[in-house]
């Protein structure tokens, strides 16, 4: 196994590290308004979704170029997303996804990524 | 670089990025940028984890990643009060431990899985982000948060990058959020109260624990 991205890790490490401690570390967060409580409160609903919407909905090529995409990602997410909400299963919902995705590859009704 | 990093999204575009031969200082800057939102985490959770001492929370930053996020804070809101040891087995046996092992699986016999995204590997990651949302939208003003995030971080991803979308999707939503009245709100589940935590535990299993427990730290956390 090789070691020679090691150093790369660390350095990886040392700008994602600060990023993480900022907010638990600081000492005067938890004498925020409470507005600015609230707006932390949603601040995980807003980002995750974000995250996710983005990974499906944009791709970006070689050059670094994003554009809009369409696909059966849009479809599984939704899914999951139902499933999720109407059962309160993660677990359900994330093998709804996957078997959707599986099938319309294997079946040619949607092409693989990439 | 899953023990040292431990950023699943930063990992996932290192990688690309070093096999299309991106020098090392842009590789780091992206990593960066990608991983600013957890800033936005970190200033969530911070109210709940005050009264933790300084070493743990400098301990639990390290393994502060979206689903440990998530998993931690819609654990608080359901609970309404901190629990520390909640955050721990939701960092470490949720998503440290599987996520190392399954990186260890993935050196080993990765090669020999001719095309992982025939077996659907890709949709995991943003069905499991959404799903994670799912556990934290109690009224509508996380539904609008969410609504707004998704939108202008899909918008700001196609015309900057998807790091960038990302971030200003979190930072946007939020604000759109806070735009909804409380008395429209319609908080299925207000915070602290029983019936959030009926909505999400065993029926039963959610103990409120006496006013001045003292070994309650985040009792008055709101």
């Amino acid at each position: 196994m090789s070691t020679e991205l090691v150093p790369l890790a660390v350095l990886m490490f040392l700008v994602t590290y600060p990023t993480r401690a900022l907010g638990l570390l600081t000492p005067w967060l938890d004498r925020l308004p409470r507005v600015g409580f609230d707006y932390l409160q949603l601040v995980g609903p807003a980002v995750l979704a974000s995250l996710a919407a983005v990974s499906v909905m944009v791709v970006t090529d070689d050059t670094g170029r994003s554009s809009f995409h369409v696909g059966i990602e849009w479809v599984a997410v939704l899914a999951c997303l139902v499933v999720t909400a109407w059962r309160r299963n993660l677990l359900l919902g994330l093998i709804a996804s996957v078997a959707i995705v599986v099938v319309a590859r294997a079946t040619g009704f949607a092409a693989l990524p990439g | 670089m899953s023990l040292i990093v431990f950023g699943g999204a930063a990992q996932f575009a290192a990688v690309g990025y070093v096999t299309s031969g991106l020098a090392w200082p842009g590789i780091v800057l992206l990593t960066g940028l990608l991983n600013a939102r957890h800033l936005l985490y970190s200033a969530a959770l911070a109210p709940w984890l005050t009264n933790v001492p300084f070493a743990r929370r400098a301990v639990m930053a390290h393994l502060l990643t979206d689903e440990a996020f998530a998993l931690s804070i819609g654990h608080f809101r359901r609970l309404g009060r901190t629990d520390e040891w909640g955050y721990w087995i939701g960092a470490i046996v949720s998503t440290l431990i599987p996520w190392t092992l399954a990186t260890l699986a993935g050196v080993l016999l990765g090669g020999q899985i001719p095309d992982p995204s025939r077996f659907g590997i890709d949709i995991i990651f943003p069905s499991a982000m959404i799903g994670l949302a799912v556990g934290l939208l109690t009224g509508r003003r996380e539904l609008v948060a969410a609504a707004v995030g998704a939108g202008v971080g899909v918008v700001v991803a196609l015309l900057s990058s998807p790091a960038v979308g990302i971030i200003v999707g979190g930072l946007v939503g939020p604000a759109a959020g806070l735009l909804v009245p409380a008395t429209m709100a319609h908080e299925t589940a207000p915070l602290g109260s029983p019936a959030s935590a009926d909505r999400f535990l065993m029926p039963g299993s959610h103990v409120t624990p006496p006013p001045d427990d003292p070994a309650d730290p985040g009792r008055g956390a709101p």
